[in-house]
């Protein structure tokens, strides 16, 4: 591994690697995971959270989900104020496309030109590339509901089911063996805190551990990004019977 | 003197425009075709300055091309006329394009339309629209004999009428028209009024 060529992101290894593009997916492997899965009626995404403290303010803000626009939504790996500057470069790019054309800015779209910023870190420049990989869920009326994973590198794909950060790769290959493609949303939020259970280190889920969010359509047609308050996720983990009934609890 | 008018009938749209390309009191030819299809579902109606008109319509034309091609996906009519409203927005307090624009459009979902997008970035969604001196009379024509949902021979001959007013109504009528008309089979080339037939000169 040749060092020498470490310091400058916008020059190649002689074995034709990117060193800088792959520390920072190395950095967003110290961060907490996210796990989003696509289902008949909805996205659905999970993250863990590694600040947890009773002082946070969980109503009003939230540490790895975020909404870009009415119908597309975000969940961050890595370096939180590399994944600000992002979020806002995509919320900018949806708005300007909705105003020059008057309709809300296709998933793969936004997805493809968040990426494209990302990209020029890694070629021009000589900034180093963000320290941050997205899963994006959204609707839009050309393919319905999608999810797409992005890395520093700016390659994105689209996925049934992905994680990004800690113990991804335990838990996409978990996704792999129980993803069924006629899985529906209530299905998937459970088989995402399954999974994630699985790879986080903690013996027990609770709701302050957790961010749990989902992109679904309601009866009116309009797309509806919610973000499931600490109260009902607790209820949820007791049903499904991840986490000890509070009555228990010492 | 340059006529534009068009309506919105059951599952199609059509746009008519007089095809003469006119320098002060020369007439330099009466078989300029000022409707662009813009896609394979779309057209423009453009009258104005000839330089802007072509510039402009082309402009747009490609830009909506290259939308399909990076993304696979059409434009829908209202996206597109959006897009174009914005164009001539932004050039407005700068560098202002003379262009006045009947799009017309069909889509699979929400079916035919027809935009009104004149020369200073006004956008209005229209059943029957029109630009120029000839649209006091085709307007009034169309007030009077237009219904919802007509079917494209009633279409046609609505056209008709409101061409033989302005034939014989306005002082210096051009005396060529073209009509186009978009559907779910797309956008073409209907039928030509001739009462002036040009020879036919190879195309630029």
């Amino acid at each position: 591994m040749s060092r020498r060529y470490d310091s400058r992101t916008t020059i190649f290894s002689p074995e034709g690697r990117l060193y800088q593009v792959e520390y920072a997916m190395e950095a967003i492997g110290n961060a907490g995971t996210a796990i989003g899965i696509l289902s008949k009626d909805g996205v659905v995404l999970v993250g863990e959270k590694k600040v947890t403290s009773k002082l946070l303010q969980t109503s009003t803000s939230t540490e790895k989900m975020y909404k870009i626009d009415d119908h597309v939504a975000c969940a961050v790996a890595g370096i939180m104020s590399d994944a600000n500057i992002l979020i806002n470069t995509a919320r900018v790019q949806a708005q300007r496309y909705t105003f020059a054309y008057q309709e809300p800015m296709p998933v793969e779209q936004l997805v493809q030109s968040l990426c494209d910023t990302k990209q020029g870190y890694t070629q021009f420049g000589g900034l180093r590339p963000f320290g941050v990989s997205f899963l994006f869920a959204g609707w839009d009326k050309n393919f319905g509901f999608q999810l797409y994973m992005s890395d520093p590198s700016g390659n994105y794909g689209g996925w049934k089911a992905a994680a990004v950060g800690a113990n991804n790769q335990a838990a996409q290959s978990m996704l792999k063996q129980d993803y069924k493609d006629e899985i529906t949303r209530e299905e998937a939020v459970e088989l995402a805190l399954k999974v994630l259970s699985k790879t986080m280190d903690s013996t027990s889920l609770t709701s302050d551990k957790l961010e749990l969010a989902e992109v679904f359509v309601l009866p009116s047609g309009k797309v509806k990004y919610q973000v499931c308050s600490p109260e009902s996720l607790s209820k949820l983990l007791v049903k499904l019977g991840m986490t000890q009934p509070a009555a228990e609890a010492s | 003197m340059e006529c534009v008018f068009g309506l919105v009938g059951e599952g199609f749209a059509v746009v008519v425009a007089d095809t003469s390309a006119v320098h002060s009191i020369l007439v330099h030819k009466s078989n300029e075709d000022k409707i662009m299809v813009l896609d394979s579902h779309k057209l423009i109606a453009a009258s104005g300055e000839p330089g802007d008109r072509v510039q402009f319509t082309e402009y747009i034309q490609k830009n909506v091309a290259l939308y399909q091609f990076r993304n696979g996906i059409p434009l829908t009519t209202a996206a597109a006329a959006n897009f174009t409203r914005g164009e001539l927005a932004t050039a407005l307090r700068k560098n202002p394009y003379s262009v006045n624009i009947l799009l017309a459009g069909y889509d699979k979902e929400t079916g035919p339309s027809l935009y009104y997008i004149d020369y200073i970035a006004t956008l209005h969604k229209v059943d029957k629209g029109a630009f120029g001196y000839g649209s006091y009379f085709s307007l009034s024509t169309m007030d009077r004999h237009y219904h919802s949902r007509m079917s494209v021979e009633e279409a046609i001959d609505l056209v008709d009428k409101c061409i033989i007013e302005i034939r014989s109504r306005l002082v210096v009528a051009p005396p060529n028209f073209v009509i186009k008309i978009v559907d779910k089979d797309g956008a073409r080339e209907y039928a030509w009024r001739e009462t002036v037939k040009d020879a036919d000169v190879a195309s630029a």
